[in-house]
């Protein structure tokens, strides 16, 4: 049980990494500043090196070095957790996760694996600049033997948080190599519960999926059918959910939001169903457009779908860098306006 | 047997089974590469003749002599190669990707010395006085995370050999032309005591070995190991850019089975011979009596 329940996304996370620790001693969490007081970059880890001083180690500022390690702890039979400080950094972990650690199971032929968690927060918007606001899970999405993950801000029934409970199991069950990707501006973001949801119908339709991880339908209680179709993950989705309300009340156009928790292996059940409902699909996502996450959403969706697909849009990121002043940042990085702007022209 | 005998058996055993390996790789038998351990034998069997049971090999993508040293069987090897399901991983692997009980090796050069740290790391926090022992050769110090590893094998004193194993040459490429400065010191460094030996005789390299590995096991510290030896084979099936003259002295000069073979009277010698070529024979028409 979560000693407060958490209120947002970060503390939710902090619970989940906690509640590991407590409830699995082979629970091993490597990062770079990652100790107490300071408790991480961005504060994920506060608390846990005080609570568990054996288990939470600093690292040299070592990327590769350090998810090395965790794939021969994780090959020993530890469940190692390891922090990438910020998601740009993922670049050089490349080696390790797509040769080493996502390879054992396969390559040894099932005689072993490496369950490690990588977690990492990903985005900009915060005015750091070309090297530390990208979103590149693009580059890891469709690695064999990976799991990419990412949480949605949503209460959800389990004490610690949809985010937090999304992480835990990750950790916890240890069954395979898992990139976890959070986002800067998901970690403030209240979990939503209670009136903040009362206006929206709120389906977790991933028992459609093999993976069962939560995959959520949203759309606003007794709207009429939507018109469309958003698709979107992670801090996308909040915008994504902004936008769909904005579209309702003041365009009176409607749009049901699906949002995946697991990225990789794609498993797109639900989002093809609805889809098929209103035939038109928008993915929605941080990274830059080409070769992301919505061509391949889309590629599914028409293999899958065919003439039942009418109309099919992807919005991303600029294919440039990610400027630091926040008035070109915004020119460059997808927002609240272009979604619903796309949707318009679409309906 | 005595010793001595016994340490050339299983020298031999390597030799017998590369050997056929490669007289065999022509026929069309076994499918994509192999690197041999030709003139290498006494490194893994001088290293591995001293683990326990729990200890964990690492290995590289000269991996067959270090498989056979730990106790591997040739006929889940041969089959491996000519990649059978009852190959010591189902075929998937290959010669490079092996792994059985706690021996593992793999074809990247650099990221398996990281992977080996944190099998020492989760060794070290068992606290069951297992090690790891990590092949590498001379051409990966070229890696960057070799070094990251070194950083944090030391740091927090991982129980770890790392083993050397300086043939001078990576693929085509001589030491010289890639490897700045001694080599000692790259681990010296990283506070890690490198010990050094210019020897292809097993008698040398295995009481160093013996010694270096109960330092590790008894200290829980790191150590290194750095073998001069000779690559007498080519690097992978027939890649070899070295003048023959020079390939043909180091067959004279660093050969660990003529070198050891000596001490042993002809017949004890010869009976060796005998048996082990037989049991690699028959290994090898076994695997490939093996269904696809
Ligand atoms: C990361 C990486 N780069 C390049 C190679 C190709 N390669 C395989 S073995 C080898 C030479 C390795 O030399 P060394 O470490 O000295 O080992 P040796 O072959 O001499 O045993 C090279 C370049 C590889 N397998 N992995
Ligand atoms: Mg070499």
């Amino acid at each position: 049980m979560a000693e407060n329940s958490p209120t947002t996304v970060l503390s939710s996370l902090n619970q989940g990494l906690h509640q590991s620790l407590q409830d699995d001693p082979n629970v091993i969490l490597l990062g770079e500043d990652i100790l107490d007081p300071y408790g991480g970059s961005f504060k994920v880890t506060r608390g846990l090196s005080s609570k568990f001083p054996e288990r939470v180690l600093t690292t040299p500022i070592s990327e590769a070095g350090i998810t090395g390690i965790a794939g021969g702890l994780a090959l020993r039979g530890f469940h190692p957790v390891v922090e990438i400080m910020f998601g740009d950094f993922t670049t050089l972990i490349v080696d390790q996760v797509i040769n080493h650690i996502t390879k054992f199971d396969a390559m040894y032929h099932g005689q072993t694996s490496a369950p490690v968690v990588i977690r990492t927060p990903m985005g900009g918007r915060r005015g750091y600049g070309p090297t530390h606001s990208q979103t590149l899970e693009k580059l890891f999405l469709g690695v064999p033997g990976l799991r990419v993950l990412a949480p949605f801000h949503l209460q959800g029934d389990d004490p610690i948080g949809s985010p937090g409970k999304l992480l835990y199991d990750a950790v916890i069950q240890g069954s395979s190599p898992t990139l976890f990707v959070e986002n800067k501006l998901q970690y403030p973001l209240k979990l939503l519960s209670g009136d903040d949801i009362k206006e929206y119908s709120i389906t977790d339709r991933g028992a459609l999926t093999q993976s069962g991880l939560p995959f959520y339908e949203l759309h606003l209680k007794g709207a009429p059918a939507a018109d469309i179709t958003l698709a979107s993950y992670g801090y996308m989705a909040k915008l994504a959910l902004d936008a769909l309300h904005q579209l309702a009340y003041q365009h009176e156009i409607f749009c049901e939001l699906l949002v995946p928790t697991q990225l990789a292996p794609f498993e797109l059940a639900p989002l093809l169903s609805s889809a098929r409902r209103t035939g038109k699909l928008i993915t929605i996502e941080e990274g830059t457009l080409s070769l992301g996450w919505g061509a391949e959403v889309l590629a599914r969706a028409s293999e899958n779908l065919g003439a039942e697909l009418k109309s099919a849009r992807r919005i991303a990121a600029k294919e440039t860098v990610v400027p630091a002043a926040p008035q070109l940042e915004a020119e460059v990085l997808p927002g609240v306006e272009d979604i619903i702007q796309q949707v318009r022209e679409m309906v | 047997m005595n010793r001595n005998a016994e340490l050339f058996q299983k020298m031999l055993t390597i030799r017998s089974f590369e050997t056929l390996l490669l007289e065999k790789f022509s026929t069309g038998i076994f499918t994509g590469t192999t690197h041999t351990s030709l003139g290498q034998e006494a490194n893994a069997v001088g290293v591995l003749s001293h683990i326990q049971e729990n200890d964990v090999v690492v290995s590289n993508h000269r991996c067959h002599g270090h498989f056979l040293a730990y106790g591997g069987d040739p006929l889940a090897l041969y089959a491996e190669l000519m990649g059978k399901p009852d190959g010591v991983c189902g075929g998937v692997g290959g010669s490079q990707h092996l792994h059985w009980r706690n021996f593992y090796s793999s074809g990247l050069q650099g990221g398996t010395v990281a992977m080996a740290a944190g099998m020492a790391m989760a060794e070290k926090r068992k606290g069951d006085k297992a090690i790891v022992i990590d092949f590498m050769g001379d051409g990966t110090l070229g890696e960057g995370i070799v070094y990251e590893s070194l950083n944090m094998i030391s740091l927090w004193q991982l129980p770890i050999l790392i083993v050397l194993e300086n043939n001078h040459i990576a693929q085509t490429t001589p030491a010289e032309l890639a490897i700045a400065g001694d080599i000692s010191q790259r681990f010296e460094a990283f506070g890690i005591p490198a010990a050094r030996i210019d020897s292809s005789d097993i008698l040398e390299i295995s009481p160093l070995a013996e010694a270096l590995i109960g330092r590790v096991r008894n200290e829980s510290r790191p150590q290194a190991l750095i073998i001069d030896t000779a690559r007498l084979g080519t690097h992978s099936k027939g890649d070899d850019t070295r003048p023959g003259e020079v390939v043909e002295a180091l067959w004279q000069e660093r050969d660990p089975l003529t070198i050891h073979g000596s001490r042993l009277s002809e017949g004890v010698r010869s009976s060796i011979t005998i048996k082990i070529e037989a049991y690699i024979q028959a290994a090898f028409t076994r695997a490939l009596g093996k269904e696809d």
